[in-house]
């Protein structure tokens, strides 16, 4: 009765749930409007709580999906095996093909390839009417760790049942004659006025650039109207699905707290209109759709403001969960240098297998038997008519196997590639003493897990006129401790040179085969110019220059800003480099640590 | 339920160009569009190919030869009757084998009557319409070398257990994907015709009208589409009309002197930067209905034209697109 619980109307408040009712409701808004809706996207790790949730499921027979799921299984295709005993085709339909719920586990560690075609899959049964309902279990441990952003993108709910007590969770079905109930009205709810356009506006303070989230906030305030049996939504049904669909998208937060919040926070470039006046949406009049509840007037007296979703949807997730969210978005973008021809390579001999393909052996290329005999099956009877053609009679040839090089599949394996992590630290006197003390220490935290992970590390500090490769990639702990320890403080701040030899060190590393990545810590005001100058303008140009150079060279990098007040030059450098910039206002060691290893890192595997 | 109108997509006017000149002359090349999630990427497309008339195809042709002398010999048409077909859009999904891709031996037959036959596979149902592939970047490499040979030249080329399978493949290629799951490699690039980078809106006016749209289409979709019908019927015509110009539109030796000095400014590498954009650009002087094509052509349709072809500059990536609109200011002022 959980469900009962929650999804009352009365509720004034934007407190829209107990996580727990959060997620059942998520699950039961899931199962009305599954085409509108996509899937939820639950961070759970096994145990009592999830098998709790799982358990509703229990009676539709959800297919189980696993991210090492080879394509074919996936997409469907030929069954070998029933083919030849049958001696006629037998396909497999994919594993999505009849739509209904699918039980996505361990979806963080699905590539995004396999993600779209997931999603893929979804859509095309979903074109023919099949819908499907996806369930991503995201058993990230770790902030590295996150969902492949297609699949983020396509699944239109979240819930979170971390830190939640078996107590906190009670047993409850799903409403099944409700969700029947409410599906039969789905086609007939519309949107309340004004719902669309407080909607598009919390999207934008927010930061949530897609508008399928507005899409997906917009089904689910819908199916929420539904289950309740209203005919038009109201302020609940829209708070509750941007708690639900709008909260873990958020990039930004609103600078000012939500109560105060009357006027909309500067950081947003156009002003949007006054979000308590319903007819803000005053589109051209050809373009909108005239029949946009026109006729139904709103039976709410107070419309939903961006404000109360945004409420809302700041009440749904605990902070440090959003920038758990966060660092899990900076570290895809890290890893985007890498994910498509760096990190991951094909390999001939070792590394996560690949399906096969057909090929010609030789130069070291290794044959998959099985493959191959499954290739040929097919056609034996076929071949067999070929060969013997005008003497059919002779006897042992017809016992044979005929493998024709056609048929040859070969062996591929995906290999990992090493990471190198080169660290550029602005020893100068403008990043103050203390700073660099938290720098330090950071990097010899990075150290002892690049050390677990087998990356190489690379230390570049810059002081006075040059930059000093201080120490060469390694994975030596107490070889770098040791340079760390060593390193001096203060003088002028020959940024550009320190990016010029990180560019050096960058083609060196990709040429021994390593994927590379950079982490800058400074306040971006570079004062010294190539040419050893003191000239601040010459420096400037300079170091945006080698920052556009590294950038050109598609380095993941992130820059991380040591100053005290935040300043414009750093900022310029980031948008150079196309760095993510991270300000540490008041970082220790711990802290700095943390943001480094959510960005740089990831787990490619 | 039909497709979105193409008319009725808010903005991403650019993409919406690049697409409507590959339907007017197919020979410019594929369209390659990168960007954000949930721009409309895929609306597009499917919107496009509800958008084009008809074409007419040889009753039964699994290639959709438009004569009988055109269809392949694997196939022997019944007549030469034609029909009317929709303009064929084949959706490549994520995973596809080769085999599904060029089409191979009929297993069915091979297996039941041990004979040879061939099985079209999804190229010949692309001939004479769009192949598209969401999320190219994410399409394994070996799939995507073959289906750029093959829009390059236009015939599927099948050889196995000596059958020797040829057919026409003439399709514009249309890739959409995401930047951030990583790059196609420059030789891939460059093979597209156009490429276009779209970016979601960032006003709230076009945001609400994205998502009022899109809210309409699906929820009161019947007086939707009845009101983008005019404006589709009238962008089909101007296709059409289009289409039967461009013979006619002049280029003269000024403006393909401006294809080649714009091309050579940028370093592009090969001619195939200057075809291009001569054809794209003749494609927009047909859709305007001009007589002859003009620097203005030309200058807006470099940027999707040349953008991907660029050779990367260490030292100056202020983004390609800017490049490109910095040389046309001097190049082509």
């Amino acid at each position: 009765m959980a469900l009962d619980a929650t999804s009352g109307n009365d509720r004034p408040g934007p407190a829209p749930g107990t996580p727990w009712a959060n997620a059942q409701l998520a699950l039961t808004l899931l199962a009305i409007n599954p085409q509108g809706l996509g899937g939820l996207w639950l961070m759970a790790r096994a145990g009592p709580m999830r098998e709790r949730l799982l358990a509703q499921l229990a009676p539709f027979a959800p297919q189980r999906l696993h991210p090492a799921m080879p394509a074919d299984s996936l997409a469907g295709g030929m069954d070998i095996a029933e083919t030849l005993l049958a001696q006629a085709p037998r396909w497999r339909p994919g594993l999505l093909a009849k739509g209904g719920w699918a039980v996505l586990s361990s979806a963080e560690r699905t590539s995004p390839a396999t993600a779209a075609m997931i999603i893929d899959q979804a859509r095309m049964a979903g074109a023919k009417g099949q819908p499907t309902a996806l369930l991503a279990l995201d058993e990230s441990a770790t902030e590295a760790e996150a969902l492949p952003s297609p699949l983020a993108e396509a699944l239109g709910l979240f819930a979170d049942l971390d830190g939640l007590a078996l107590a906190d969770c009670p047993d409850a079905p799903m409403p099944q004659q409700k969700i029947t109930a409410a599906q039969a009205m789905l086609s007939g709810v519309t949107l309340a006025d004004g719902a669309l356009s407080a909607i598009a506006q919390t999207c934008q303070i927010l930061g949530i650039a897609s508008p399928r989230a507005a899409l997906f906030c917009m089904a689910a305030a819908r199916a929420h109207a539904a289950l309740q049996g209203r005919h038009v939504t109201n302020t609940a049904d829209l708070e509750i699905a941007a708690a639900l669909v709008l909260a873990h998208r958020a990039t930004r937060q609103p600078e000012t707290p939500p109560d105060q919040a009357a006027t909309p926070p500067q950081d947003s470039a156009p002003p949007p209109p006054p979000p308590d006046s319903p007819q803000t949406d005053s589109a051209p009049p050809d373009s909108a759709p005239a029949d946009m509840a026109d006729d139904a007037p709103p039976p709410q007296p107070e419309p939903a403001t961006a404000e109360m979703l945004i409420a809302s949807a700041q009440a749904a997730l605990p902070h440090d969960l959003l920038a758990r969210l966060q660092a899990g978005r900076i570290a895809r973008q890290m890893a985007k240098g890498a994910a498509g021809a760096g990190a991951r390579q094909a390999s001939r001999h070792r590394g996560r297998p690949l399906p096969p393909r057909s090929g010609k052996p030789g130069a070291g290329q290794r044959v998959d038997i099985f493959a191959t005999l499954r290739q040929a099956a097919p056609w034996q009877k076929m071949r067999r008519a070929a060969v013997q053609g005008p003497h059919a009679s002779q006897g042992p040839t017809s016992q044979r196997l005929l493998i024709w090089p056609a048929d040859i599949q070969l062996k591929r394996f995906q290999a990992r590639q090493e990471r190198a992590l080169f660290f550029l630290v602005d020893a100068s006197g403008s990043a103050a003493v203390a700073r660099l003390a938290e720098a330090k220490g950071a990097i010899e935290l990075m150290l002892a897990q690049a050390y677990a992970r087998r990356d190489h590390v690379a230390l570049i500090t810059f002081r006075g006129t040059q930059a000093e490769l201080a120490l060469p990639p390694t994975r030596a702990l107490v070889q770098a401790k040791r340079s760390l320890a060593g390193l001096p403080g203060g003088g002028a701040t020959p940024l550009a040179h320190a990016l010029d030899m990180a560019r050096a060190c960058v083609a060196q590393a990709r040429a021994r085969g390593q994927t590379p990545a950079l982490a800058v810590l400074t306040d971006g005001r570079g004062n010294i110019a190539l040419d050893g100058s003191a000239n601040r303008q010459a420096a400037q140009a300079d170091t945006t220059r080698m920052a556009q150079a590294l950038q050109a060279m598609r380095v993941p990098a992130l820059v991380l800003d040591t100053s005290l007040r935040p300043r414009p030059d750093v900022q310029t450098l980031a948008t150079a480099l196309g760095a993510e910039l991270v300000r540490l206002p008041r970082a220790d060691a711990h802290g700095l640590s943390a943001t480094l290893g959510a960005a740089l890192g990831r787990d490619l595997a | 339920m039909t497709p979105f109108p193409f008319s009725a997509i808010v903005g991403q006017d650019e993409m919406k160009t690049a697409m409507i000149l590959t339907a007017i002359d197919p020979r410019i090349g594929g369209v390659l569009v990168f960007g954000d999630r949930g721009t409309g990427k895929s609306t597009a497309v499917r919107a496009l190919a509800a958008l084009l008339p008809p074409i007419q195809a040889v009753q039964g042709c699994p290639v959709n030869s438009a004569t009988a002398a055109d269809c392949p010999d694997w196939f022997t048409p019944t007549g030469t009757a034609t029909e009317t077909r929709q303009t064929p859009v084949v959706d490549l999904p994520l995973g596809v084998s080769e085999d599904r891709v060029t089409g191979a031996l009929d297993i069915e037959r091979a297996l039941t009557s041990g004979e040879k036959a061939f099985a079209p596979g999804l190229l010949a149902r692309a001939n004479r319409g769009y192949l598209y592939i969401d999320e190219v970047n994410l399409l394994e490499d070996h799939i995507v070398d073959l289906l750029l040979d093959v829009a390059q030249s236009g015939q599927n080329v099948v050889e196995r257990d000596g059958l020797s399978i040829r057919h026409a493949a003439r399709f514009v290629l249309v890739g959409s994907g995401n930047p951030e799951e990583g790059e196609l490699r420059p030789q891939l690039l460059d093979r597209f015709g156009l490429s276009v980078e779209v970016r979601s809106p960032d006003d709230i006016e076009t945001r609400v009208e994205v998502i009022r749209r899109r809210d309409a289409y699906e929820n009161s979709h019947a007086s939707f589409m009845a009101q983008w019908q005019p404006q589709d019927d009238a962008l089909r015509a101007q296709i059409v009309a289009a289409r039967q110009g461009l013979a006619a539109v002049k280029s003269t030796s000024i403006a393909l002197y401006d294809c080649a000095a714009i091309c050579l400014a940028l370093g592009a590498d090969g001619l195939r930067g200057e075809l291009t954009l001569l054809r794209a650009a003749r494609a927009l002087a047909a859709f305007e209905g001009a007589a002859e094509l003009t620097r203005a052509h030309i200058r807006a349709v470099a940027p999707m034209a040349l953008r991907h072809r660029l050779r990367r500059d260490p030292l100056d990536e202020a983004g390609s697109t800017t490049r490109v609109t910095r040389q046309l200011a001097e190049v082509l002022p």
